[in-house]
């Protein structure tokens, strides 16, 4: 990912139509690097009741250690919100991506309703299990 | 039920039942205090029914009266506060039975929903009755919570499930029903109405099949109750299951109707107060139906909102609701057919409430989230149903399901978002 969370929260604020946010929304999971499809597997697998999402992480050995993350998800919009996410979490430190708030720039988005735990949504969880690892790397 | 004794308790005075006026959709919407909500900005379209229906305000209403005026335990205190208590909950299984046409309100065992009732019937009479070899047929079509009570089962007991196959259409293939049975036949436990498709399936038939082979009958009615009226007389069905929440009551209470004769030589589901004669702890005697069946103080407010929803379906002209919803789910019809790229998904002669659908290849999490963001509540996903999903070589599927109280200007909005989301998605 070249763009910034910065940069996206710009370009949001000049989008002011819902569905012209959406449509940018999918622009930027489409813009996700290709994801393999040999690490589709069910150890990458991040389930939701309706959609899923794939998630792979290379911990990068500088010191202090950077995390980078691949991720794909079946629905648009959901590889949308994880481009954003990426955005924000893909090449930082443990401690960058823990001190990150992430709700409040989801709040800015209007996306935070995105992140509330509900079986159906693979990307809540995703969010979770990147600050399982940030912990566990930080440890 | 008339025993002369019964002039010696205290009867409650029942709710007023308003005389039937013919059904008329804006006066009942006016009856649900949540319709009027806004969400995004816009006003609510609920078409999400068939995940769990709203409350009239009479329901609300009910609890909060047993809550602020009428609380106790039941069965247990000789106190003013519990006879009432105990004579309002009786008088919801009364209801109930009614509603149903049991034979007695002794065949109503209150559960907290479908899946509870199916669940005790598995571990009561299918404990006992089924074993090693034996079978137990169900159809493709099922809900999740009418297959995997049964598939423990059989993985306990080394028992087999027998399935009766559907068509593209999503109706069930009748011949092969009758090829499925043999002296290992055990039960057959099918769904009224499929909650994806909206099928109504020929339950008349299925019933006088399986009783000319002998074998009792369960028929899972979730998504039946709240779009028609269920007589389990005239269905002969041995077991009959419901959820209140989808019925415009609260949720957490639901019901197990069982022919006495079966009930009455059912072990009990669970062990504990109210469900005994009498405890020593060499010899425990078990108390009769429905008691026996309903261990631990029950979900007494739960049961008086659901004998108030169905005060309130006798109150609004609940035949004139179905015959209103027949035509508004043809209007829906119509309507979906006109989007391009819309494929209906169950195309039953014989069907009510549901509209599950795929549009082109967008995500039906996709099709939600913009759907929400239009004001339009609808469900997406695999609708607890694998097995269709499946059948149709799809992983998931957007679903409205309707209501009484749903209008055409609530079609009419779905419609216009779905050509939302073909114009973002394009």
């Amino acid at each position: 990912m070249d763009i910034t969370i910065d940069r996206i929260m710009q370009n949001f604020d000049v989008l002011t139509d819902w569905e012209d946010r959406y449509r940018y929304i999918i622009e930027l999971g489409r813009k996700l690097p290709p994801f393999d499809e040999k690490y589709k597997v069910d150890d990458n697998l991040v389930r939701g009741c309706v959609s899923q999402v794939w998630l792979v992480t290379d911990v990068r050995d500088d010191d202090p250690p950077v995390i980078e993350f691949r991720a794909d998800s079946d629905a648009q919009i959901v590889k949308g919100l994880v481009a954003i996410l990426l955005s924000l979490y893909s090449g930082k430190t443990a401690r960058e991506i823990l001190t990150a708030d992430i709700r409040s720039i989801f709040e800015k988005l209007d996306l935070a309703k995105h992140l509330s735990i509900n079986r159906a949504n693979g990307f809540a969880s995703m969010v979770k299990r990147i600050h399982e690892l940030a912990l566990a790397t930080a440890a | 039920m008339n025993s002369p004794l019964d002039i010696l308790t205290l009867q409650p005075p029942e709710a007023a039942v308003r005389p039937a006026l013919p059904f008329d959709v804006r006066r009942v919407r006016a009856d649900f205090p949540i319709l009027g909500q806004q969400v995004q900005g816009q006003p609510l379209v609920y078409l999400d029914n068939g995940a769990t229906a709203q409350k009239p305000r009479a329901v609300i209403d009910a609890l909060s009266h047993y809550y602020t005026d009428q609380n106790a335990n039941v069965h247990r205190g000789v106190h003013h506060l519990s006879q009432i208590a105990t004579d309002v909950y009786e008088a919801a299984r009364r209801k109930v039975a009614t509603f149903i046409n049991a034979a007695s309100d002794r065949e109503i065992i209150f559960v907290r929903g479908t899946t509870e009732g199916i669940n005790l019937i598995a571990q009561t009479f299918g404990r006992e009755q089924i074993g090693e070899g034996d079978e137990i047929i169900i159809t493709e079509m099922e809900h999740h919570s009418n297959i995997v009570p049964w598939w423990m089962l059989c993985r306990e007991k080394g028992a087999k499930l027998r399935v009766i196959p559907m068509n593209d259409r999503g109706e069930l293939c009748m011949d092969t029903y009758q090829t499925l049975f043999s002296q290992h036949t055990k039960l057959v436990s099918i769904v009224h109405i499929s909650n994806v498709l909206g099928t109504v399936n020929p339950v008349e038939e299925i019933v006088q099949i399986a009783h000319a082979h002998g074998v009792p009958v369960h028929i899972d009615g979730a998504q039946a109750v709240p779009h028609q009226r269920v007589d389990v007389r005239a269905l002969g069905c041995e077991f009959y299951t419901f959820s209140g929440h989808k019925m415009f009551a609260p949720t957490g209470i639901g019901v197990l109707y069982g022919c006495e004769t079966y009930l009455d030589t059912m072990p009990p589901y669970q062990g504990g107060g109210s469900m005994i004669q009498s405890v020593d702890f060499d010899n425990i005697t078990y108390g009769n139906t429905p008691n026996k069946f309903e261990a631990g103080t029950p979900n007494i407010a739960g049961s008086i909102g659901l004998g108030a929803a169905i005060d309130y379906l006798n109150s609004i002209d609940f035949d004139g609701a179905a015959k209103y919803e027949t035509n508004l789910l043809e209007y829906a019809h119509d309507a979906l057919r006109d989007v391009p790229d819309l494929k209906l998904i169950g195309t039953a002669e014989r069907k009510v409430g549901v509209l599950s659908f795929t549009l082109s290849d967008i995500h039906p999490h996709d099709v939600g989230t913009i759907l929400d963001q239009a004001g339009v509540a609808v469900r997406a996903g695999h609708h607890c149903a694998q097995p269709i999903m499946k059948h149709y070589d799809i992983p998931a599927a957007t679903r409205a399901s309707l209501a009484f109280y749903n209008t055409r200007e609530d079609i009419d909005a779905l419609v216009s978002g779905l050509h939302s989301v073909r114009k973002i998605f394009g």
